[in-house]
Parts: structure tokens; sequence; C-alpha cells
């Protein structure tokens, strides 16, 4: 009689569905495994911090010397009160700029046309062609650039400046000789597109391509024309994508070292006319004179540097994740 | 009768997309615009420079297509064909940058490389004003290959590993691994040789030596591999490691039996291509190689040049004697070789799909499972 009631009492409690808990001890060995491949990711994380500590380590005397100053100075002189990252980063950031106007429209219809209107016959020799882009090396970029793009571009500099030179960034105030348009940042410019061209074709090609069987049907289905389901469809979808691959094509081209070294005419600060003869970037004054001043130009160049590395760091970290929340809807699909 | 009598059933409708008028379209577009520009830009206008004429072009063209398009489509087809006309040229122009880029380094370097003995002599005993039959680009191609082949042997197991880590054990960390090494796939080349430069040369007092030149080299190639790798092993059906678990192996002996094998071809190509873009990095080398002009077998003692460091030489810091320019093309046409090389056999490996298996391939298990 007692046993009854108990177990009409524990009946509920056994009926419902609780999940049970599986429990799996792995082997020895699957531990050092798991061991192994956590080492791995956190090394990755170890050399992305430690890059970091040896750039402050390098760059903090002239940090500290030059305090708050770093960061708004815009001459280059070194060691005297006279350094600052403001003389470098508007040039640098010029240069991507003029790269992303450049590359952004040029790399989303080489996209669209790869995942949406080439024939499948094309589309494989296509991808190809983007990833050969981007294994060209920048060494091969900057000799084209400065010794093919530079000379033939001249012309086209000076029409500009002289038809559209009331716009104030397009004004050239040098006498209009063809010297006076060489090693110009809007010529880096160019050349720093073409490598960011294929970041951006690939990542927003994937974007692209995501996007879902069923309601591209649906816009044919309800008469759309392709560019008609395109813009109702593909670009909708791919949009944290565009986002995302420009800004790592951002990321990308403020980095951009051998090309921009090669094009640009040293000058000793900022000139806001892109056409004009003369340019700073923070990479070519790194790789430029890195020795040529000592510790003291060491340190003031690794200040910078560290500069570069943590904007590259958060415009690209944030486009990774921008990217990956584009993903993760078909993440489960793979 | 007649509504509900269809199409033989075996033949596939076939939706034909380019028809006569379409060609005939673009064509007269193309060549009216090629004249209109000629007219005005060579002949009224006083412009100059092939690249100005080519954009004067590609907006005429543009311009005369929507005309004639507007003239035998309503609207809606007009915008559809136009736009679909100005996203083709997106993938041409990024095709005619790959061949402009590479058969210029190409053409411009045939200049030195036709001497062969530029293929098998040093700088040692060349000066600037020597002419091009002495000196040559060995040393940096030795250089160049020894660098890259110590630069995979770090970051290929390092790249994989991180790459299993991400797809196959995931959890809290593997987020903001995965937000740093696609982070890194970007990060400034430079970068990574001041890092180098100062952890191992000002902090531990190596001198520049190929070795250093490597590790720049690798810790720009780690995320590339990691990145690739990851989407490579994803792509493994899921179906697959469950059998193995089901069948009672464990997680490492699943990887190491079954993950692995099966996106091998996948995994070669993500370390080959990342090897193309390696062997090309300029900025990483510039503080940790060192330069000479000799030939030293050694990276591990002595600076040891190679291939974009010997062009950034010879091309920008001495720039202003032809011989020297010719010289550093001829670097670049060694390079494009090199690069053009990994990356067609990166295509060649990678072109079957995971567990698809090559017709070679195919044969031994055909043969194997007749001897049974």
């Amino acid at each position: 009689m007692s046993a009854a009631p108990a177990g009409v009492a524990s009946m509920p409690t056994e009926g419902e569905d609780v999940p049970r808990v599986i429990s799996a001890r792995p082997s020895p060995a699957d531990l050092i495994f798991r061991l192994i491949l956590r080492g791995a990711g956190i090394t990755v994380l170890l050399i992305t911090g430690s890059i970091l500590v040896f750039l402050i380590i390098q760059g903090l005397p002239a940090l500290r010397a030059e305090g708050l100053r770093f960061f708004t100075t815009s001459t280059l002189l070194y060691g005297s009160h006279q350094f600052g990252v403001a003389a470098l980063l508007p040039d640098s950031v010029a240069i991507a700029v003029i790269a992303l106007i450049i590359a952004v429209p040029l790399g989303l219809a080489a996209a669209l046309y790869i995942s949406e209107y080439a024939p499948p016959g094309l589309r494989r020799p296509l991808i190809a062609v983007i990833d050969l882009l981007a294994a060209i090396p920048s060494i091969v970029f900057a000799l084209w650039g400065f010794l093919y793009l530079m000379p033939r571009i001249l012309g086209t500099d000076a029409w500009l400046s002289q038809h559209l030179g009331f716009i104030p960034f397009l004004h050239v105030k040098l006498p209009n000789t063809p010297q006076s348009y060489v090693g110009s940042t809007f010529v880096a410019g160019i050349v720093v597109a073409m490598m960011v061209i294929p970041i951006i074709v690939s990542l927003s090609r994937q974007a692209f391509s995501q996007a879902p069987q069923g309601e591209r049907e649906a816009a044919y289905a309800l008469g759309a024309t392709r560019w008609g389901m395109v813009r109702t469809v593909v670009l909708p979808f791919g949009r944290a994508g565009i986002i995302g691959s420009g800004m790592l094509g951002l990321g990308r081209a403020l980095g951009e070292t051998v090309a921009v070294s090669f094009i640009l005419v040293p000058n000793t600060s900022f000139n806001p006319r892109v056409l004009e003869s003369g340019g700073n970037s923070i990479t070519d004054e790194i790789a430029t004179h890195i020795f040529d001043f000592g510790s003291t130009g060491i340190s003031y160049l690794f200040a910078t540097g560290l500069v570069l590395f943590a904007m590259t760091l958060v415009i690209n970290s944030l486009a990774a994740i921008v990217i990956s929340r584009s993903r993760s809807g078909a993440a489960t699909a793979d | 009768m007649a509504l509900t009598s269809t199409a033989p059933a075996d033949s596939p409708i076939t939706l034909r997309t380019g028809s006569g008028e379409s060609a005939a379209t673009t064509g007269g577009a193309a060549i009216g615009a090629l004249c209109l520009t000629w007219l005005l830009y060579e002949q009224v206008l006083p412009f100059s420079g092939a690249l100005g004429f080519w954009v004067s072009w590609y907006v005429v063209f543009l311009l005369f297509y929507a005309a004639l398009a507007l003239l035998q489509w309503d609207r809606l087809e007009a915008v559809n064909r136009v736009t679909s006309v100005a996203f083709a040229t997106g993938g041409a122009l990024a095709m005619a940058i790959v061949i402009a880029t590479a058969s210029y380094a190409l053409l411009r370097g045939w200049g030195a490389v036709k001497n062969l003995s530029f293929l098998t002599s040093t700088m040692q005993l060349a000066g600037p004003l020597s002419p091009l039959k002495d000196g040559g680009v060995l040393h940096a191609m030795v250089g160049s290959l020894e660098q890259l082949a110590i630069a995979t042997f770090i970051s290929l197991p390092l790249g994989i590993t991180a790459a299993l880590f991400l797809a196959e054990i995931g959890g809290r960390l593997a987020r903001p691994v995965r937000t740093i090494v696609e982070a890194m796939t970007a990060l400034p080349d430079l970068i990574a040789g001041m890092f180098v430069y100062s952890l191992f040369i000002l902090s531990l007092g190596f001198s520049q030596t190929g070795i250093m030149a490597a590790i720049a080299i690798s810790v720009n190639m780690i995320p590339i591999i990691a990145r690739a790798s990851e989407v490579v092993i994803r792509l493994v059906p899921g179906t697959l490691r469950e059998a193995s678990y089901a069948l009672g192996g464990s997680q490492w002996r699943t990887v190491w039996s079954i993950i692995l094998p099966t996106c091998r071809a996948g995994l070669v190509t993500a370390v080959v291509l990342a090897m193309a873009r390696g062997i090309g990095e300029t900025a990483p080398v510039l503080f940790t190689a060192g330069f000479t002009k000799d030939l030293n077998l050694n990276p591990l003692s002595g600076p040891q040049t190679n291939l974009p460091l010997y062009i950034w030489n010879y091309v920008h810091i001495e720039g202003a004697v032809t011989a020297d320019v010719i010289r550093g093309f001829g670097a670049a046409f060694v390079l494009v070789i090199l690069v053009l090389v990994l990356f067609t056999t990166a295509r060649i490996l990678g072109g079957s799909a995971p567990g698809e298996l090559s017709k070679r391939q195919q044969r031994r298990l055909a043969k194997e499972a007749r001897r049974t």
C-alpha cells in the first residue's frame, strides 16, 4: 500500500519529457588533441596581442615625449616636438578614400556579374582571375603604377584640374606642367584600388550568392527583369556583406606600402589637393625612413605604426563582425 | 485540346538569353561610340592621353547603348540591358587589370631574362653602371625560395590547427579567434615586419637574416591559411563525422582519418594560395631580411635578399640607372612566373570537391576491390 502512492506520486515527474543528461568523458588522446587545437587558436590571439605589445614597447619613448601632441602635430621633424601623425594620416586616408571610390563600384559590378550574370562556364575562370588578382605581388602593381600608369595619366590629371579645379581638392596650385602632377595621392589611390578590388569582389560575391533561391524565383515569377530581381532580392540580402567588404578594403588600403611608396613624391606636410605632386603616407614614411634617424626615428615611427595598427585592427574587426552577422543565417546550411 | 497539348516531354525548354539583335546593339553602340569619341577627343577638343580616351569612350558607349535599347524595348527592359552591360564591364576590367600588370612585368622583364646568365649569377661583381650581361638574380631567387619554405613550415601546421579549432571545437573562444583571423588577413603587411624587427632584432638581439624574413612572412600567411582552411573543413559533410562517431571513433581519430583526408585537395589549395601571396610580400622583409649582393645559402646567419627586396632596392632606391631598372623587371619576371606556377598548381589540385576522387584514385580503388 505504501509503495503504490509513492509510485503514483512519482509518476508525473517520470512521465515529463526531461532530456537525459548525456555526458561523455573524452579519452586522454582526445583531451590532448583538443588542447593542441585550443592552443593554436590561442596562439593566433597571442600573435596579434604581442604585435600590439611590441609596437607599444618601441613607440613608448616617442609617445611619452610628445604626449597628445603626437596626434595633432602636422610636421615631420624627428625628435624636436615637431613630429606627429597628423602630418601623415590625412594623406593616408585620402589615398584610401580615392581607392575605395574606384574599387567599390568596380568590385561590386564584377561581383554581381560573376554571381548573377556570367554564364556558368565563365564563372569559375572569373573567380580564378579574382584569386589571381589577390595573389599578384604588390611590388608588381608598384612597378606598373610607377613606370606604366603614371606617365600616361598625367594628361588626364591636367584636364581634371583645369576643368574641375573649382572643386577645392581637385585644384592644383603649381604651374600647369606635367611635373606638377607626378607622384600625387590620386595616382597612388588608383593603384591601391587595384589591390583592394579582389577583397571587395570575393567577399561581396559570397554575400550575393547567399541570397535565397526561393525569393529570386519569386521575384522572377512576379515579372521582374534580372535587374529588378538583383535590386529587390540580391542587393538587400548582400547589404551587410557589401558594407563589410568595403570596410575590409579600407583597412587594406590604409596599410598598402610598396605601391604607395613607389609612386608618392615625398612632401613635408598634408596636401589636400590630391592631383598635385607630393604626398605622405604612414606606410611610406615608415618604410623609407625607419633607419634614417637612429633610435629616435625608430621610436617615432613605431608610434606611428601603432596608430596604423590600432586603426586597421579596429576597422577590420568591425568588418569581420559585420560579415559574420550577415553569414550567420546561412552558416547552418553548409 | 490546343490548350492542354504540350511540347514533347523529353526536350528541355532552352531559354535563350543572347540573341542577334542584342549583339548587334552592343556592337553598334561600341563602334559608334569609338568613332564619336575619336572625332571629339582627338580632332575637335584639345585632349590627349590613352586613359582619358577610353574613359570617355566608355561613357559615350553606355549612352549610345541606352539610347539604342530605349528605341527597341520598353523602359524596364532597357534598364535591365544597360545594367547588365555595366556589370559585365566590371568583370572584364578585373580581368584586364590582371593581364595588364602581369604581362607588363613579363614583357619588360624579358629584356633582362633573355640573357640566361641573369638567372645564374649574383650582383656580387656588378655595379650600377655595369652592362646587363653582368649581374643577376640568383641570390634573390634562392633567398625567396628558402624564406618561403621556412615560412610555410611555420604557418602550415599553425594555420591548419587554428582552422580545425574554429571548425571542429568552436565554443566561446572561437568567436574572438575568428574575428581576429579575419581582421589579420587584411592587416598591413608592413606591421608584420615591424613586429619581427621589434621582437627579435631590437628586443632579443638577433640580426637581420633570412629566417627573420621568413617569420615575418609567416605572420602574414597564418591568417590566410587559417581562414581558407576553415571554409574548406566546413564543407566536409556532417554525416561523415557522425558515421565516424557512430563507429566509436574518437574526436582526433575522426579529424585525422576522416576530415583531413576528405578535404585534402582544398587544404592544399589554401596553403599553395597562401604561398603565392607569401612569396610576393615586400613590406614585411624590408626591415628583417637585410640586403646583400652575394649569394647567401644559410638563412640562419647574415643578410639574405629575396626577389621583392631586390626589386625594391634596384628600382625604388637606385632607380636612376636604366640597367638597374631592367634588372628589377627581370626579378619581377621571375617573381610573376613563380606566382603563376604556384597559382596554377593550386587550381589543378583544388579542382575536385571534398571527397570527390580523381580518375587515378578511382582506378586504384576499383583495382583493390577486384583483388578482394
